[in-house]
């Protein structure tokens, strides 16, 4: 029986790292560790001696664990960048999700495998979740820019509610530009005339 | 016809000069080409994602390369540097205590004495540095370790050499992670203006012409891309040329301020560009003409000797074996791809494409193919000379 393998997670978003834990746990018996601080880390990491290391590709700290890959010390363990370099399709699947993976030279691929797959999907998951987040909250300050604009015109030319949402679409079209952008003018301007 | 499209990607640099000129100023355009520019968080993430094909081409430390086709560091394939897009640019600064140390020994100050800087540097810090490079492989790392080599320092046990992204160095000077730096610029500068730096050496006080950044693409996609590969190279060379005009600088600085760029004030990008650093709040160092170049000095052309240099470091540090390292090395320079590429262009061309590196302690000149090459100095402060044929 050999030991779990040990893990380490560089991320400072405590949300996304609890979800990579999660998909972690599920996936396997492993001895999971956040690095939430990105200051310390290669101290940190060299106390905890992990077998993997997963970080944000993002994350602009990952140059520093570049120098993991160099053992320059008997007691330091070289470390390789991916698994299997023959699994391009890992690699690049890790990639996309925008992860990278350290691991330690040696260690049998499947191993590795149900590590990476776990937090590949987890990342593309909370990558996903972010972003439909981010729409929505587009969506909400557009419409709330819209209907500023809305009650400006309603104002200032004694429209109705339908009528002043019309000249709106009217002028956004006239101009090849967005409703949010037009009514974003207006706004802005009605507040420098104030 | 529709444009061909190449991604490259860059990091946030005076030095990525060249590609930017290239794209804004319509010399990729000439050549049919739509050059995206794509910022890259780190250098590891740029060198993966040209690895992996996400990018067609890169702005890459000159030693990477080399590294990645000597199977060092993440990721081993074999990428070749079509060219040299920069010569020099790089600071070293150091913690204002520490200047305050070192002048407590008797520094007089300076900014370009490397072997008196040099020597109170290592008294001031009791042969125990931290300083920060922007990466395990690069050009910063290999002239702090020649310098501070050739004074009598050990690594790792005396020097304690930390990988920091540039755009992060002036931050991790101000959180005290290390006490000093070598990186190029603006980030030298920002250090100083933040007041958590002072600059004490520029990198060519160390090795007079050493090459910082290079064009870099997979060999495979060279191979396969042979017109693509010509058309990169002379959009690029064209934009070089066009940055040997000081009065172009200046308006590079305007393009390189802009936010999909450095997103910084122009003031702060003009000093590497113009070659006036300002070292200390208000100190000016005087002005140079060597701090960069992208042009002059046919500092364009791949030597393959400074291939060779670079291998010969590099396997020294990892006990990979010498003389098939600097083999492997020599063969990532393409000299070749640009006499080929440029020819006819009005760029000249060296009769040879190995130089003893080291060897110029003024500029001279040589043979070339319109016979009126200038090139030097490229001398190294303690006098050494790399033959790159010597076993």
């Amino acid at each position: 029986m050999t030991s779990p393998l040990k893990i380490a997670i560089v991320e400072e978003d405590v949300d996304r790292s609890r979800q990579i834990v999660d998909g972690l746990r599920d996936a396997g018996d492993f001895e999971v560790t956040v690095l939430g601080e990105t200051s310390s880390v290669t101290r940190r990491l060299s106390e905890i001696d992990p077998d993997v290391v997963l970080i944000d590709m993002a994350n602009p700290n990952r140059d520093s664990l570049e120098s993991l890959s160099l053992a320059s010390g008997a007691r330091e363990r070289p470390v390789a960048m991916f698994v299997d370099r023959s699994d391009k399709d890992l690699t690049r699947a890790a990639i996309e999700a925008g992860l990278s993976a350290y691991v330690v030279d040696g260690l049998k691929p499947e191993r590795i495998k149900p590590v990476l797959d776990a937090a590949i999907a987890r990342f593309n998951m909370v990558s996903q979740m972010r972003s439909e987040l981010e729409a929505v909250r587009t969506a909400l300050s557009e419409r709330k820019t819209i209907d500023r604009a809305k009650g400006l015109l309603m104002q200032a030319r004694g429209l109705s509610e339908d009528d002043a949402y019309a000249l709106l679409r009217k002028a956004a079209m006239d101009q090849g530009k967005k409703l949010a952008e037009v009514a974003q003018a207006l706004v802005t301007a009605a507040d420098l005339l104030k | 016809m529709s444009a061909l499209t190449i991604n490259c990607g860059f990091i946030p640099l005076v030095d990525c000069a060249p590609l930017v000129v290239a794209r804004e100023m319509g010399f990729a355009q000439e050549e049919g080409l739509a050059l995206d520019l794509h910022k890259q968080p780190s250098w590891s993430a740029l060198r993966d994602h040209l690895a992996l094909g996400a990018l067609d081409a890169a702005h890459m430390l000159s030693p990477v390369p080399v590294a990645m086709s000597l199977g060092l560091g993440g990721l081993p394939t074999r990428i070749d540097a079509l060219m040299v897009l920069s010569v020099n640019g790089n600071v070293v600064g150091v913690s204002p205590e520490l200047a305050q140390r070192m002048r407590d020994e008797g520094w007089p100050g300076g900014f370009g004495d490397p072997s008196g800087t040099g020597g109170y540097l290592i008294a001031a810090t009791g042969r125990r540095l931290r300083v920060g490079v922007p990466f395990p492989f690069s050009m910063h790392a290999e002239l702090l370790y020649h310098w501070l080599g050739a004074l009598g320092m050990r690594a790792p046990d005396e020097l304690d050499v930390r990988t920091v992204p540039p755009p992060l160095m002036a931050e991790a000077m101000a959180e005290g992670e290390i006490d000093a730096f070598c990186v190029g610029e603006p980030w030298g500068s920002t250090a100083v203006e933040r007041g958590v730096g002072e600059l004490i050496l520029p990198g060519a006080a160390i090795w007079a012409f050493a090459p910082e950044k290079v064009l870099a693409v997979r060999h495979d996609w060279a191979e396969a891309h042979d017109e693509a590969t010509g058309r990169l190279m002379r959009a690029v060379a064209r934009a070089a040329r066009w940055l040997a005009e000081w009065d172009n600088r200046m308006m590079a600085g305007e393009l390189l301020a802009r936010r999909e760029y450095l997103d910084l004030p122009p003031d702060i990008i003009d000093r590497a560009l113009m070659g006036r650093l300002i070292t200390t709040g208000g100190a000016f160092a005087g002005e140079s003409d060597n701090f960069l170049h992208f042009y002059r000095k046919a500092a364009t052309f791949p030597w393959r000797s400074q291939a060779a240099w670079i291998a010969a470091n590099l396997a020294k540090r990892t006990g990979l074996d010498r003389v098939a390292s600097i083999e492997t090395g020599r063969a990532c320079f393409r000299p070749d791809l640009y006499r080929r590429h440029l020819d006819g262009l009005g760029f000249d061309m060296p009769g040879a494409s190995d130089k003893l590196e080291g060897s110029l302690n003024h500029a001279e000149a040589v043979a070339s193919a319109s016979g009126n090459m200038i090139l030097g100095p490229d001398a190294f402060f303690d006098g050494t000379v790399f033959d790159p044929h010597a076993r």
